[in-house]
């Protein structure tokens, strides 16, 4: 039992030999202690994962952390079929992209650091994934975010990775502020912070209320608002999704990791771990809904027009994860953690391939600027086509079940449900059709580069192309657990294995109900599919023209809606003008005043005392005359 | 016989010349012999002190600071003549490079 502490601790391990020896010992061997560690993690989640479906769940506290009158925390574990799952994804993602990454790195300057903040980021997610209560989930929680600070940010020369960096860990504290809120009115309500005794005593708790500002507030709800306030910020969803398209900064194995395996699925996965907080709210769920509804559509119109090869694939990311919690608001947990693991394969795939096609073209992101990368790079094209075609939701595929699990939930949920459900089967259209451009634009027509950059243009080493491969493999076959049982008898396992810890989804349709919500899906797919290959394949300066003619929409969406603008004007810049008069009031007189004033008087002090020493020999000299006389004087009268 | 009082008379007055030498006068050898003056109202003393008393203890003293003052002047006038070296002048007035 005790050896998947080992889980955690190995990419730890990890982390500390490249910091401490990267610079001086390892340099660039970096690889050799990283992947072979991630890899025993993999390995042991592995046999985790085989425990937990023989029926046997872990938890055990390792280690009284904190002590104090009746409040107890643990570092413990628990290791049940949702955490279990989150470790295999966590895992198994994180390996391929450590592999990945020993290519798109080589002869980066900072190579033993990389590995040793991506060792770090993996085991901040594992503990997320693996606490057994409220207050080690926050570690790993805020540990996640301090990662991304340092990995956004790793080409801190550039001044644009800085400050994303900065951004992400900034967007992130408004909403972790309301997720600690959250834990600190979970400990005063249920007196532990342990899963099972707060989740245990969720019944008891329910219809208590709490004044809030002269208003009576149900707190169950309450606590549930300000849990999901947290998951909002690291999800990426409305309104603190700013911070992910910026995080594309970073090395793009980095967005990979983010987008796919850690981060922001840490929003889903605690949304859902929170399952039986959740239940008993009905606002807070309804919240929950339509913040994943109205972001999936959102996201997906900037992605439309976004001309970055990797901002269109975060858009992208922050759809899917208003998939996640669409899913998560209706009350289908595990829909949406099936999703976030399928979803984990396919992104990781798509951006690892666009890190191939960025690594081939030597730091180029602009789509504007690609173009006929087919016959160069075969097999990032290949991979791609299949991912876009798991994420479109191409039958047979991952993203095909899952996604398809999530809208029919959504279309059972109701009224809100019917409403969106058209949300997000609208949103799958504009996915179909964003990715099949992101396609075009790269892979199809004639190369748009220089000259130069043509005559370079290589297909990737295997040791980028092989985990591509792998993942691809994972993007076909990882939905395959999760087929619905209108197609196939006992075909949802992950559903059922999920169940103990999510329960099962509420609401039936009938069969034909189903078939329609399926047959849209597809048919939205493929008419997403025909559209960009009209607009950019057939007819090529359609897109300019439709941009022309509709340049208000067109300049909005390029704009992401403002809302960076908007943040700007009411929040950073107020803030920063704020600042300056402090600085200017507060610090120069008050801060500084101390802090030279002291020092001042004493100078000055001294400066007096140093005159006393004048050099003159003659004065020295009646000083001690002086001085003799009155020894004597006092020898002589005071005896 | 010379009275006790008269030497030590003698030996204050020759000490106040020399505190008024080491004192009031600028050239640094004169406050040197200045300062072998004072000693050597000591000396006086010590050895009046020592004859009336009829012990030999006071003159052994006097002997050990004519060595000291030996060896003072010595290391003095030598100081004094590295000093001249680099800046010619023996004026203690003009020999203040060392003050706050």
């Amino acid at each position: 039992m005790l050896k998947y502490i080992l889980i955690p601790l190995l990419p730890f391990a990890s982390f500390l030999i490249n910091i401490l020896l990267g610079r001086n010992f390892i340099k660039d061997r970096a690889h050799w202690i990283a992947v072979p560690a991630v890899f025993g993690s993999f390995v042991l989640a592995v046999s985790a994962f085989l425990e937990v479906m023989n029926g046997n769940t872990i938890n055990i506290n390792v280690y009284s952390w904190i002590a104090s009158g009746d409040f107890t925390v643990s570092v413990g574990f628990l290791i049940d079929q949702l955490s279990a799952v989150m470790l295999m994804v966590v895992t198994s993602i994180g390996t391929l992209i450590f592999i990945y990454s020993i290519g798109y790195m080589h002869g980066d300057g900072g190579y033993y650091r990389f590995f040793a903040y991506l060792s770090l980021f993996v085991f901040s997610m594992l503990i997320l994934v693996m606490a057994n209560n409220f207050l080690l989930l926050y570690f790993g929680w805020e540990a996640v975010g301090l990662c991304s600070y340092f990995l956004i940010g790793y080409w801190f020369h550039k001044k644009s990775a800085a400050d994303a960096g900065k951004k992400a860990f900034i967007v992130n504290r408004f909403g972790d502020f309301g997720f600690g809120l959250g834990v600190i009115l979970i400990f005063l309500t249920f007196g532990s912070l342990e899963y099972l005794q707060v989740f245990g005593g969720a019944g008891a708790a329910m219809g208590q209320t709490i004044s809030l500002f002269g208003y009576e507030v149900d707190l169950l709800t309450l606590i549930c608002l300000l849990l999901f306030c947290g998951a909002v910020g690291k999800s990426a969803q409305i309104p603190l999704h700013v911070w992910l398209p910026d995080a594309m900064e970073g090395p793009t194995p980095v967005s990979a990791l983010i987008h796919a395996a850690t981060m922001v699925t840490a929003g889903v996965f605690m949304v859902a771990r929170c399952n039986p907080l959740f239940n008993l709210s009905e606002v807070a769920m309804n919240t929950v809904a339509v913040t994943g509804g109205v972001t999936a559509i959102f996201a997906a119109t900037i992605a439309l027009v976004q001309n970055d090869i990797k901002r269109v694939i975060a858009y992208s990311t922050v759809s899917q994860l208003g998939y996640m919690f669409l899913a998560l608001g209706v009350g289908a947990y595990s829909a949406g953690i099936f999703h976030l693991y399928t979803h984990a394969y396919f992104k990781a795939l798509l951006f690892l391939g666009s890190g191939s096609v960025i690594h081939a073209l030597h730091d180029v992101q602009d789509m504007r600027n690609m173009g006929g990368l087919k016959k160069h790079m075969p097999v990032t094209y290949a991979v791609f086509i299949i991912a876009t075609l798991s994420i479109t939701g191409i039958p047979g595929l991952a993203g095909f079940f899952s996604k398809d699990e999530i809208l029919w939930r959504t279309y059972l949920a109701g009224d809100l449900g019917k409403l969106l459900w058209f949300l997000g089967t609208t949103a799958a259209l504009l996915t179909a059709f964003y990715s099949w451009r992101l396609i075009y634009m790269t892979f199809h027509g004639k190369f748009r580069g220089t000259h130069e950059q043509e005559h370079h243009l290589h297909e990737s080493p295997k040791v980028i192309t092989v985990p591509l491969m792998l993942l691809a493999v994972g993007a076909v076959a990882a939905g395959w657990v999760g087929i619905p049982p209108v197609i196939m008898e006992h075909g949802d396992r992950i559903g059922e294995f999920l169940a103990p810890v999510l329960g099962h989804p509420e609401g039936h349709g009938t069969h034909a109900e189903e078939y329609m919500v399926m047959g849209a899906s597809i048919f939205v797919a493929l008419l997403g599919w025909f559209v960009a290959h009209r607009m950019y394949v057939k007819t090529p300066e359609l897109p300019r023209k439709l941009g022309a003619s509709l340049q208000p929409v067109y300049n909005l969406l390029l704009n992401k809606y403002y809302v960076d603008e908007l943040y700007s004007k009411t929040l950073v810049q107020p803030v920063l003008r704020a600042a300056d008069r402090i600085i200017l009031g507060f610090d120069t007189y008050v801060i500084e005043g101390i802090v030279n004033g002291v020092p001042g008087l004493i100078g000055a002090f001294s400066r007096k005392l140093r005159e006393v020493q004048t050099g003159m020999l003659s004065n020295y000299a009646l000083v001690m005359a002086l001085g003799a006389l009155c020894i004597v004087g006092i020898w002589i009268f005071l005896r | 016989m010379v009275p006790l009082s008269w030497y030590i008379l003698l030996s204050a007055v020759m000490f106040c010349i020399g505190i008024f030498g080491f004192l009031a006068r600028r050239n640094l050898i004169i406050i040197f012999i200045s300062i072998e003056l004072m000693l050597n109202s000591v000396n006086i003393s010590l050895v009046a002190f020592s004859h009336y008393l009829q012990s030999l203890r006071g003159q052994v003293l006097v002997f050990f600071i004519i060595t000291v003052a030996a060896a003072e002047a010595a290391i003095g006038l030598a100081i004094l003549i590295a000093y001249y070296k680099n800046n010619p002048t023996i004026k203690v007035d003009e020999i203040n490079l060392l003050k706050g």
